[in-house]
């Protein structure tokens, strides 16, 4: 199949089909026979809890895999309308049958993760990007290992724990979770069976906490004491909720491990409205269009004086709404990281301008 | 793990899209005189009302049927292309040849007009698949969709039958319309016109590049090199397509056929590119051209409302009448009134929404425009002939002693009042 999805991704087979692609013909012929766009059945949707559930995809041809840790773009059609949202992969990697899975909480206003778990039938197909992100395991997995998450931030580092079992990994491996209780965790009798399997698995229930659990309430310094773990030689992959990861991060800032430290948000944090830089005019050079910086992101400003930019993730994920800064500073609310030159392209959905900043909108 | 997003707004709301261009901008306080003669301002603005409200009803309507009717349509687009092509690599078989260059020609025909004219119109915006997205898609003719929607959905649609402002009247080469000064080149109105629609689609290409507009100053040489750089890769890949790799795939038949086999695919191509040049050239006149069909002052369109927009949309536009295939063939541009009013709703709803717009039209005593196919051609070819002729009044005719004194009298004014207000700053 290789050399035949080369030739038919080719420049050649694309001067024939031009302006259009090759996918744009084959799609007719059968929707999974596409050669560069991912597309993916669904064979079951398994309920994890009483808002989540579990995703399994058999993916085309054209996926080419993923690695324990990454997202991908999740897209359904609903009343000939594409909605497109990101979720993290939560199965092994080291699944043979070609199947691979998201795992995903049903938001109260999150559209497409509750259609998700109401009304995704099983043979529908999806639209999906190629696996993306950093934060995933090196290829040689350092000992000792700590993996860290709160709510549905388990996901991804599901992923990593149950590729590590499948391959046999033998290091040592903590594996630390924060739920509100027991009912409102995914994936518990499996945890459940790695922990009798031997591997350490600690889980927090910060509502209703198990009667004799060893550690309790939110994340502190004192529960990585308790279990033993020194942040300093420990790579740490966190994945949950704002606060819960800005707490890690103080830790281990506090205690000389920042290095050690893998971060994944699955929330863009809400940005700090009246923080001192909420100055200056952002100019959307385009459109000609300005107005006073608001403090908000740059998409969300743009939105807010009537423009209709691109965008996709909302969260600097995928790309989409990446456009041109011609000059000013700007500030990722993110990785808080400041950009001042001129000439460069950002997201502007991650992105909230600092002082006087002009963009091609 | 679930990523919200922090918004609840849905990528490409159809609701908020296109909400309408911008009225000229005359002197402050200036009101359009458009229409004035027939309603009243309070009276335009209940038209405007009206269709606004027709307008959002159809989009707050749109769903899964109007998703299925497009996809279903690019079916049937591809079919034919696939066929159109297998068609025409049997020149050995005439019928099939012949089949196969009907077919192609019949693609190309429904992906310029059905498909991707109406795409980069942003009628499918609200599905937020990229395959039919208006900012992106490019289509199967050799002008580039980027400048092609500049010239077509910007100037056009906005500034519609306004003298000096859309290019579209007579495309800088016809004289169609009383309004239009004469030069002597429109003598040969109808055999231009027939050259036109042969070359077609080289004409929209030219179009978008504006070389006119460049020579004379009204665009900068950046913006002019970008548009010629865009046409230039467009016109290869059209090129290479057509006229290189299908003849080229056709080798092979040399042995069996014998040495005219590429060129015949070749020339299958031309005129398959050549049916569809004649088919949208007819559309695109019947549209603008009918006699009936009004066209408008800069002056009167400055400070417009939104009902006068309307107005001056319905009445320079026509409708052809005909069957649903018809209808589909000239991409709903049968019903170009409707799609002036709302150029952004697919244009399978036009045929719903056209008998309201009528009833409207005649409620308003507003014309309709709206005939036979033939009556209409019948009608643009009268009007080039007639407008092709030298007009008596000398002030009509483009390079007249007359009409060269009046430029040279605007100028001197012009030059004037440049003199005295640089004075007034002066002396300020």
């Amino acid at each position: 199949m290789g050399v035949i999805r080369r030739m038919l991704a080719s420049k050649a087979v694309g001067s024939l089909t031009s302006p259009h692609s090759i996918d744009h013909y084959l799609e007719h012929v059968h929707p999974m026979l596409t050669v560069s766009e991912v597309r993916a059945r669904v064979v079951r949707v398994i309920r994890e809890t009483g808002d989540a559930s579990t995703v399994v995809l058999r993916p085309n041809g054209a996926w080419r895999g993923f690695v324990p840790g990454q997202h991908v773009q999740f897209g359904v059609e609903v009343e000939g309308k594409r909605r497109v949202r990101v979720f993290s992969v939560s199965s092994s990697q080291a699944n043979r049958d070609g199947t691979f899975s998201v795992s995903v909480k049903a938001h109260p206003d999150g559209y497409v993760s509750q259609f998700l778990h109401t009304g995704l039938a099983p043979r529908t197909i999806v639209h999906l990007s190629q696996a993306e992100g950093e934060f995933v395991l090196p290829d040689v997995v350092p000992d000792p290992l700590l993996l860290l998450s709160g709510g549905s931030g388990i996901t991804p580092v599901m992923s990593m724990i149950r590729t590590l079992r499948d391959r046999q990994h033998r290091g040592d491996v903590t594996f630390l979770h924060y739920a509100r209780s027991r009912d409102d965790e995914m994936f518990t009798a499996e945890l459940d069976a790695l922990a009798d399997a031997g591997v350490r698995v600690v889980r927090v229930y910060t509502r209703q906490p198990a009667p004799g659990a060893e550690l309790a309430g939110r994340f502190h310094v004192d529960h990585l004491k308790h279990l033993g773990i020194d942040a300093a030689d420990t790579l740490t992959y966190v994945c949950g909720p704002a606060g819960l990861i800005a707490s890690v991060r103080d830790t281990y800032a506090e205690l000389g491990a920042a290095e050690q430290l893998r971060a994944e948000y699955f929330k863009v944090p809400s940005v700090d409205l009246d923080a001192a830089d909420a100055t200056g005019t952002l100019t959307f050079d385009t459109t000609g269009t300005e107005a006073e910086n608001s403090g908000a992101t740059i998409l969300e400003q743009a939105e807010a004086a009537g423009l209709s930019p691109a965008y996709g993730c909302r969260m600097g994920v995928c790309n989409t709404c990446a456009v041109k800064k011609l000059h000013g500073a700007v500030r990722h609310v993110v990785s808080g990281e400041v950009c001042a030159s001129t000439d460069e392209t950002i997201k502007v959905c991650v992105n909230v301008p600092v002082g006087d900043v002009a963009v091609a909108l | 793990m679930s990523r919200k997003k922090t918004y609840a707004p849905v990528a490409y709301d159809a609701s908020g899209h296109d909400a309408g261009p911008q009225p000229l901008e005359g002197e402050a306080g200036q009101r359009s005189t458009i229409g004035t003669d027939v309603l009243t301002y309070e009276q335009l603005d209940e038209l405007g009302r009206e269709l606004d409200a027709i307008r959002q009803r159809v989009l707050d309507d749109l769903g899964q049927a109007d998703a299925d009717y497009i996809r279903r349509v690019i079916k049937v687009q591809r079919a034919f292309e696939v066929l159109g092509r297998v068609g025409i690599f049997m020149p050995f078989f005439w019928p099939a040849f012949l089949a196969g260059v009907a077919f192609l020609a019949l693609a190309k025909i429904l992906e310029n007009m059905e498909i991707g004219h109406n795409v980069m119109h942003g009628q499918y915006d609200w599905m937020n698949d990229p395959a039919l997205d208006g900012v992106t898609y490019e289509w199967d003719i050799v002008a580039p969709a980027q400048d092609w929607k500049h010239s077509h959905n910007h100037v056009h649609h906005t500034y519609t039958n306004i003298h000096g402002m859309d290019r579209d009247i007579g495309y800088d080469l016809l004289r169609i319309d009383d309004g239009q000064k004469w030069y002597p080149n429109h003598r040969f109105n109808l055999p231009l016109a027939f050259v036109l629609m042969l070359i077609f689609e080289w004409g929209v290409m030219s179009h978008g590049v504006e070389y006119g507009d460049y020579r004379a100053g009204r665009i900068s040489k950046e913006e002019f090199e970008g548009q010629k750089q865009r046409a230039w890769r467009k016109i290869r890949r059209q090129v290479v397509k057509d006229f290189v790799a299908y003849p080229a795939l056709a080798l092979p038949l040399i042995p069996f056929v014998g040495w005219w086999a590429p060129l015949a695919v070749m020339g299958g191509n031309l005129v398959a590119n050549v049916i569809r040049n004649i088919w949208s050239f007819l559309i695109i006149f019947c549209g603008h051209f009918p006699a009936d069909v009004q066209s408008f002052e800069e002056e009167a369109a400055k400070g417009e409302n939104r009902g006068q927009w309307y107005l001056r949309q319905m009445l320079g536009s026509a409708n052809i009448s005909g069957s649903k295939l018809f209808h589909v063939m000239s991409g709903n541009l049968s019903h170009q009134v409707e799609h002036h009013l709302f150029p952004d709703i697919p244009a399978r709803r036009y045929p719903h929404i056209a008998p309201e717009v009528r009833e409207i039209a005649q409620r308003y005593g507003l014309q309709y425009n709206s005939g036979r196919f033939g009556k209409q051609l019948l009608s643009v070819a009268r009007q080039l002939a007639v407008y092709g002729r030298k007009p008596d009044d000398p002030y009509m005719v483009g390079n007249s002693p007359e009409s060269k004194a009046l430029r040279r009298a605007k100028r001197e004014e012009e030059a004037r009042r440049r003199e005295a207000e640089k004075a007034a700053t002066m002396a300020a």
